[in-house]
């Protein structure tokens, strides 16, 4: 059997029934990573003893009779997420060596279960990027096609799920990048309502967009693991005291009466044919399952992207600040002073796409530019935020692209920045909105995935998740797998 | 020749008296080993989020309301980013702009007679900075200990608003500051060691010509760590810049530092270029909501406040204005004055000896009021024997300094030291008749009707006994040994 091929749930079947070990299941997928990583590139760090000790630990607590659905599940987790004295890099070679003294929330409640961490994946450095090639150390590939990018900036994630190098993964999301990079490499990936999963131990790129969410082989698996990492955590004060329902009861095949919401705004700048295609034969598919569905306007999205390139990278330049080589990670040789220091371990440690944005945020930052900038970028963000929550007043999800283009090959938007920030121009109103958005795989263009994004209101994951699974249920895009 | 003006903003920064830290469970308490005190969220670890400590929230409320402020509803917090190794986010998380937690407020002083209302334009909510210590060599060390303690600052109003003043002079400074440090020492916010820089004080000053609208350039003071400090510092730099305008000079727009053992300030920086903070609102952090009916709680729940007290001394138990301003300018002090009147019942003479001697004592061995041996009971005591005649007065004073140098009861003091007044006139006359046998010349110019003499045969007879003999009876006996000599 390919037991790193598993979903999660099926997995977890397997597990509880004793027809196989955590252990067995996390030495399949360490065999994988083995045998495909090269290719991809998914991991920065493999973490092959602790995973071990973990299923052992898992098998225990299964055989004591308590499985709990992520009990023994081999889960990667992206590398700017905090684990206590394991690598936490951010792909970024200013914190090459830094090892946290402590574990996120997030992973603090993956162990909690006895889930196996097998390792921290690749990102854009600091998770500002679309192509995991802004990472410090090396660009990922896309299982696809390894000379195609796996999106970004959890590239690694994607990447890692889709090549059977773990079962499900963690991923952060500023501006889509748990959904593009899902989109991308054909698996599926959820941004929850901002506040839905504690932030602490997620080190910070933009504070008031950055939210982890699942990226797993299919909409189930995305249920087990946010079940998991939802919830109120007083240490983080921007999380939300919310019960948080047991998401998998959302997953009924039924969308009779749903209300369906499709923005014509988001099909324009720059989507490719063939993905309005897919996505329209996706709403037409969910129509014949009984969906209603409604073309609509949301005009101010299309204000979502230099909105988000304003208060992203102000929000990083101060985030960033932190890192000067005095407590932790790199610090520059031979400074005749603090100051100097600070100044060459920043220039030796960022890497260019890092740099570029903390200038743009320091400079819409500057007493005379605030208002004009981020001030500005706040208020369009309200007027795009009353639009969206305007749209759900009408519909119950609203359904775009999640990506204008399939996988872009390696290299080719590097040099053109613009072409590289409009591929997340769908994904970014959900994180300036702060409302949950799942994308899922709707078909093919060349080998390469589609992905449908699937936005709900505020605290909305239920429907969201219900639409997506009805969408999955009836096709078997989410089935399919690269050959490596 | 052109005669100028001062112009006085006080900025202070108060260190709450909260147990943990403004964002994290780390104690605030002063000290301990370096870098022992410290957490991933104070030390601003990668991933940390920050945490409002809702007890400095609630300190600075109380604080605002007992300064007369109003108190925003909806109070956000700020990044104030600037890079220093101290600074471990590269950012302070303060409270900028229209949102502090208090606003428009203001302190009553009274400096020679004259009362001023000093405008204050806002009280908010800061962390403290980590420290950074200078090794010798091409080293420097840094302790976190102290990063994120919440701090408290206060500002004053220049211009004020119509019906309040702005400080004019550095005797108004340092009364605004003490009366400040009254009000924020008697609700139990801060412990105003100024020595300790747990209350510190950086005054800007300025001076302009009379009868110009227009403030002048104005430097700022800085390492003021006494009330003494903060009168010479001011006077000092207002002299300064008269002498530079008067030469036709410019005020330098800097940061100045007052040395205590040189008297003088020196420029320590210049602000010519203002620093960029690029504030913005804190995103890891969400509003503060006062809910009207919670902020009337606060404000019911503030104990009697400086000037409340002092109007209620002079009310109420006849003390002058000027001893009540002096008694209630610490809690200490006004506590310790209304404990030794409750038992005494006698206010007047429990100030004047707190008003006279404790205050000398205390000022001259630098003891604050809290460390002090002496209690109002044994003040009382000695009030008591003075009363019945077992001391004098003048004995009183040795006992009051034996009493404050070593902390025992009066009574006691007064039988070890063998101070009891003589009262008995068969004790007494021998010595009196020995003053007369030694000094015929005065005892004929006395009985010569040269009445005033008669007090140097007093002195001479307290001599004898220390001091010990009682002074009316002194007289009486005097006179009557005289005229049998007549
Ligand atoms: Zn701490």
């Amino acid at each position: 059997m390919d037991l790193a091929g598993l979903t999660v749930k099926a997995a977890h079947e397997l597990l509880k029934s004793r027809q196989v070990t955590s252990r067995e299941l996390t030495e399949a997928v360490l065999r994988r990573i083995e045998s495909v990583d090269d290719k991809t590139k998914a991991y920065v760090t493999v973490t092959s003893d602790i995973a071990l000790r973990q299923a052992d630990a898992a098998d225990k607590r299964i055989a004591s009779g308590d499985a709990a659905p992520l009990t023994g599940i081999p889960i990667a987790i992206k590398d700017n997420m905090c684990t206590r004295g394991v690598l936490t890099t951010c792909s970024s070679r200013i914190l090459y060596n830094y090892k946290p003294v402590y574990d996120a929330t997030v992973v603090e409640r993956l162990a909690a279960v006895n889930a196996v961490m097998v390792g921290k994946t690749n990102l854009d450095e600091f998770a500002m990027g679309s192509s995991t090639e802004n990472s410090g150390f090396f660009a990922s590939r896309n299982p696809w096609d390894t000379e195609k990018a796996p999106g970004g900036s959890s590239g690694g994630s994607a990447s890692a799920v889709a090549a059977d190098e773990c079962l499900a993964a963690l991923g952060s999301d500023t501006g889509g990048s748990i959904r593009q990079p899902a989109s991308f490499c054909g698996v599926t990936g959820m941004k929850p309502t901002y506040g839905r999963v504690s932030r602490y131990g997620l080190v910070a790129f933009a504070s008031s967009l950055d939210q982890i969410g699942p990226i797993t082989k299919d909409v189930t698996d995305t249920a087990l693991l946010l079940n998991v990492i939802s919830g109120k955590d007083p240490r983080d004060s921007t999380s939300l005291d919310v019960p948080v329902p047991d998401y998998t009861k959302s997953l009924a095949p039924d969308v009779k009466g749903i209300k369906i919401g499709v923005p014509k705004e988001l099909f324009g700048m720059g989507t490719a044919p063939e993905v309005a295609s897919a996505v329209w034969d996706a709403v037409k598919l969910l129509a014949g399952l009984g969906a209603e569905w409604k073309e609509t306007s949301t005009p101010s999205v299309e204000y979502g992207l230099p909105v988000y390139y304003i208060i992203a990278p102000s929000e990083a330049s101060s985030n960033l600040a932190r890192y000067d080589g005095v407590r932790y990670g790199l610090r520059s040789k031979d400074s005749p002073d603090p100051i100097t220091m600070l100044m060459k371990t920043r220039e030796e440690g960022f890497g260019a796409e890092v740099k570029q944005r903390i200038m743009i945020g320091t400079y819409a930052l500057s007493a005379g530019y605030y208002d004009a900038y981020y001030l500005k970028a706040q208020k369009v963000r309200t007027l795009l935020r009353r639009d969206i929550e305007r749209a759900f007043e009408e519909f119950d999800v609203l359904v775009t692209p999640t990506s204008p283009t399939v996988a872009f090959g390696l290299g080719e938007r590097v040099d053109d920045p613009l072409a590289m920030k409009l591929s997340d121009v769908c994904t970014i109103p959900a994180n300036l909105a702060g409302i949950p958005a799942i994308s899922v795989p709707c078909g093919f263009h060349n080998g390469l995935p589609i992905g449908l994004q699937i936005m709900a209101p505020g605290l909305g994951e239920e429907i969201a998740l219900r639409v997506a699974y009805a969408f999955e249920q009836n096709t078997d895009y989410h089935k399919q797998k690269p050959n490596l | 020749m052109q005669e100028y003006e001062p112009i006085i903003g006080m900025e202070v920064h108060a260190e709450l008296l909260t147990e943990s830290k403004m964002f994290c469970g780390c104690t605030a308490e002063f000290g301990g080993e370096p870098n022992t005190r410290c957490c991933p969220v104070c030390l601003g670890l990668p991933g940390s989020l920050p945490v409002i400590n809702v007890k400095a929230v609630q300190y600075v409320v109380k604080a605002a309301l007992a300064l007369n402020c109003s108190i925003t509803p909806n109070s956000i917090f700020h990044r104030k980013n600037y890079f220093y190794p101290d600074l471990p986010k590269g950012y302070q998380i303060s409270q900028y702009g229209d949102t502090p937690i208090g606003q428009h407020g203001w302190v009553q002083i009274t400096v020679n007679g004259a009362t001023k209302k000093i405008a204050i334009r806002r009280v908010h909510l800061e962390e403290d900075t980590g420290k950074l210590l200078h090794v010798e060599g091409d080293r420097s060390h840094i302790d976190y200990n102290r990063g994120g303690v919440p701090l408290m600052e206060i500002v004053t109003q220049n211009p004020p608003p119509p019906g309040l003043d702005q400080i004019q002079s550095a005797e108004e400074a340092k009364e605004y500051l003490v009366r400040l440090r009254a009000i924020l020492t008697y609700i139990g916010v801060n412990d105003g060691k100024l020595e300790e820089g747990s209350l510190r004080c950086e005054p800007n000053i300025s001076l302009r010509p009379v009868g110009q609208i227009e403030f002048g350039v104005k430097t700022e003071l800085k390492n003021l760590n006494s009330f003494r400090a903060v009168l010479r510092g001011i006077e000092y730099e207002l002299e300064r810049q008269e002498k530079v305008l008067l030469k036709g000079g410019k005020i330098v727009h800097e940061t100045r530092r007052w040395d205590d053992v040189r008297g003088a300030t020196a420029s320590m920086r210049s602000k010519e270029f203002e620093q960029e903070y690029r504030y913005f609102p804190e995103p890891d952090l969400t509003p503060l909501r006062f809910d009207a009916q919670w902020v009337e709680e606060q404000r019911k729940a503030l104990p009697e406040l400086p000037d409340q007290r002092k109007r209620r001394f002079i009310e109420e138990l006849g003390i002058p204005e000027y001893d009540a301003e002096i008694l209630t300018d610490s809690r200490p002090m006004a506590e310790f004055f209304e404990e030794a009147v409750k038992l005494s019942a006698d206010a007047k003479s429990v100030s004047n000896w707190m008003m006279g001697d404790l205050l000398r004592l205390l000022n001259a061995t630098g003891t604050e009021m809290e460390q002090s041996k002496l209690t109002p009971s044994h003040l009382t005591e000695m009030l008591n024997l003075i009363g019945k005649g077992t001391i004098s007065g003048k004995i009183a004073k040795t006992v009051f300094e034996e009493m404050f140098g070593t902390g025992r009861r009066a009574s006691e003091i007064v039988e070890k030291l063998g101070l009891t007044q003589i009262t008995d006139e068969s004790e007494l006359i021998p010595i009196i008749n020995q003053v007369l046998d030694e000094n015929p010349r005065i005892v004929q110019d006395v009985l010569g009707g040269k009445d005033k003499s008669l007090a140097f045969l007093v002195g001479q007879t307290m001599r004898y006994t220390k001091g010990r003999a009682n002074p009316p009876l002194v007289n009486r006996l005097l006179r009557e040994r005289l005229e049998s000599r007549r």
